[in-house]
């Protein structure tokens, strides 16, 4: 069972997609899986021949839980797991023959933080991410009293759910997305900036291009904002990437999480992977995808986990301009207003331009406001040469 | 009861005396009882419990035995399943090894091998543990040995008020029931109350309330592990003391819940650490509290070698004051 995010603990395996026998490669969507996030599509990284599916579906997992046998080329069938003798085979004492034991599950590694049974079940309930207290207890292990200690502290307290995730999937992401946000408010000291964009040029730009382009590949200006957002990122890579461990680390690739409002409740930000080297009419597809994707519950586990950056745009209902919140371990979240026109001035005089807010909330261990102002303004030049970002 | 003197409704009086009390009310309260086992007439119990009875009660009812442990536990077993209510002593649990078949073959068994046809109302006391520089042959603490036993109770009285109260439950008690009282005991002094009587023989009870750790103890570490309690206190950590009472059947309700409160436990047992009676307990804690612990459950016993005799290597072999403190002191990590 993959882990889909830092706050998933287990999965619910909802349907197999392949069958032993099957061959798959690298990549292959091989089963479906239900998280707090809504289900998921799990890729195999490891290309072979299904030998054993050994999670049966419905069945709740803990990360780390082997799921599957898939055997490499050249590798022999493992033994075939111990069935039921049917009666009418003549009954061999097969006593002697030791079962083969299950799978280790979710070796722990020799590295793994110590935290008390008590403060783990805790964390769980105030969603205290675990990874960033200090233990106090016998051998620096956390304790209960770390976990409340660190609870107490969150400015706004997550309402600690009820002892089980319920089935109900509304409110299980509710606490996800509750537990990340808590956790980015506790820990990330956000610095916003905001800057308003003529956008003229590039809507210019954009009605021209999607007049030449076929009904169903028309760009929407969002794409334009999330290339831009992208291709800004490589003049300020400190905003790409994660804060762990008390440094950052930046991202590999610029993957951009574009934030998308389910329609039940709840938001996901799945990855464009490598938007910045993508050309538009790309992005625009696969911010489509993710879309429709996101909004039937079909997400891949890659898309949630991967993203090193997040845009958020909520000009659609008419908000003049976003203070995100980021999303941890990222360090940045790029927000957008919606598009209005305003008296701008243009080489000294008064035009009616169409503008948008763009705001950036950072992490202030990883970046300055300084560098911040810098990609603000790269932002902007991008957006004001539109044809260098198809 | 010559050393007791009446105190505005107590009485003070030593743990011997407070068995000789119990012994002694039982013989008057039931003609059934009586007390057996080497030189528990004559010569007044090898630990001086018995002193006076034989002048009071008579041959008939304190009766000298062989030195032959498995003759005369078979006896009291078959003079249990003739109706009697015998005690049968046996000097100390050293010498019980040559009486285990009737307690573990015969005693045990006898209401499960009759479907429940017969039962053994037998009570068997002994001397149990060291650290009186007897060495390794009348030093052992074998008690979780026979708590492994089913059809078998083990008690170990270590207040005053349960060397004055247990036995009168045993005795009531349909099956056997083995006492085990630590030698070290017997000379500790106390006051309890003028009237107090039987007490229950399946509870755990908590000797020192305290909210950061449980100690779980019972019979001769019980003072030791209150002493590191009060200690311990001096450090800033609240231990809690759980007196088990009875090893078989183990206080779950009572050991959890403290375990439940604190989220630390340190078993205290002068057994030996392997497959002892503190392994037992951890297993449970394990197996019902592990999502209330916040630290590794910990046991203070006895080093794994036969109780030494020279003094500075006895202490050292047993579990003592400071071996607790520190226990403890590292389960609390910096919470201390």
């Amino acid at each position: 069972m993959p882990s889909l995010g830092s706050d998933m603990e287990a999965g619910t395996l909802v349907e197999w997609l392949v069958k032993p026998g099957d061959t798959v490669a690298r990549g292959d969507i091989v089963a479906v899986v239900e998280t707090q996030k809504g289900a998921i599509e799990i890729e195999t990284f490891q290309a072979g021949v299904v030998d054993r599916l050994v999670v049966e579906p419905g069945t709740e997992v803990p990360v780390g839980t082997v799921i599957a046998h898939i055997r490499g080329e050249g590798e022999p069938a493992a033994p075939a797991p111990e069935t039921p003798t049917p009666a009418s085979e003549p009954v061999a004492p097969k006593a002697a023959k030791p079962r083969k034991p299950a799978e280790p599950t979710a070796p722990a590694a020799a590295s793994r933080a110590r935290v008390s049974p008590a403060a783990r079940q805790r964390a769980r309930d105030l969603g205290v991410d675990l990874e960033t207290l200090t233990g106090t207890g016998a051998d620096g292990a956390v304790t209960l009293v770390d976990v409340e200690r660190a609870g107490a502290a969150a400015p706004a307290p997550v309402p600690a759910p009820a002892a089980k995730p319920t089935g109900d999937a509304a409110a299980a992401m509710r606490r996800a997305i509750a537990a990340a946000m808590a956790r980015s408010k506790r820990e990330i000291p956000h610095y916003y900036l905001a800057t308003t964009i003529d956008l003229t040029r590039a809507l210019d730009w954009l009605e021209t291009e999607n007049r030449r382009r076929p009904v169903a590949e028309r760009l929407l200006y969002g794409a334009l904002l999330i290339k831009a957002a992208a291709l800004a990122l490589k003049e300020v890579p400190e905003l790409n990437g994660f804060w762990r461990d008390d440094a950052f680390v930046p991202g590999t690739g610029i993957h951009v999480g574009a934030a998308i409002a389910l329609r039940r409740g709840g938001l996901v930000a799945p990855a464009i992977r490598d938007t910045d080297t993508r050309e538009l009419g790309d992005v625009m597809a696969a911010f489509r995808d993710l879309v429709q994707r996101a909004r039937t519950g079909r997400l891949r586990a890659s898309e949630l986990s991967d993203p090193t950056v997040t845009v958020t745009s909520l000009g659609e209902n008419g908000v003049e301009t976003v203070f995100p919140v980021i999303y941890p371990p990222q360090v940045a979240i790029v927000g957008f207003g919606s598009v209005v026109e305003r008296p701008w001035s243009v080489d000294g005089t008064i035009e009616s331009r169409r503008v948008i807010s763009a705001s950036l909330a950072a992490d202030h261990r990883a970046s300055d406001g300084h560098r911040g102002a810098l990609y603000l303004r790269a932002l902007d030049r991008l957006l004001q040469t539109p044809e260098t970002l198809a | 009861m010559t050393a007791q003197t009446a105190n505005g409704g107590t009485i003070a009086l030593t743990y011997r005396e407070a068995v000789r009390a119990a012994l002694r009310e039982a013989l008057e309260a039931d003609p059934r009882v009586f007390l057996m086992g080497e030189d528990v007439g004559r010569y007044g119990g090898c630990y001086a419990v018995s002193t006076g009875l034989l002048a009071e009660f008579g041959p008939e009812r304190i009766r000298d035995t062989p030195l032959s442990e498995s003759s005369f536990v078979g006896a009291g077993i078959g003079a249990a399943l003739g109706g009697m209510r015998p005690i049968v002593e046996i000097m100390t649990v050293n010498f019980s090894l040559l009486a285990i078949d009737q307690i573990v073959n015969n005693a045990a068994t006898i209401r499960h091998m009759s479907g429940g046809q017969f039962s053994i109302p037998l009570v068997i006391r002994m001397a149990t543990g060291g650290g009186r520089q007897l060495a390794a042959q009348h030093s052992h603490s074998l008690e979780g040995w026979y708590a492994h036993i089913p059809g078998i109770r083990v008690v170990t009285p270590a207040t005053l008020e349960d060397a004055r109260g247990m036995l009168a439950s045993a005795l009531a008690c349909p099956d056997p029931v083995l006492i085990f009282e630590n030698a070290l005991l017997y000379n500790d002094k106390g006051e309890i109350p003028a009237d107090a009587g039987a007490v229950d023989i399946d509870r755990a009870a908590i000797r020192r309330p305290g909210r950061d750790v449980s100690l779980i103890t019972y019979g001769g570490s019980l003072g030791k592990t209150l002493a590191a309690a009060e200690s311990l206190a001096g450090q800033g950590v609240d231990a809690e003391v759980v007196d088990l009472r009875t090893l078989r059947p183990l206080d779950d309700a009572t050991i959890l819940g403290s375990v439940r409160r604190t989220r630390r436990a340190v078993i205290v047992d002068e057994g030996w650490r392997s497959v002892g009676i503190a392994a037992e307990i951890m297993a449970r804690i394990m197996e019902q509290a592990f999502y209330d612990l916040d630290a590794p459950v910990a046991r203070v016993c006895s080093e794994e070698v036969p109780i030494p005799y020279a003094k500075h290597l006895e202490d050292a072999a047993l579990p003592q004051t400071d071996k607790i403190i520190r226990a403890v002191e590292h389960l609390m990590g910096n919470h201390g």
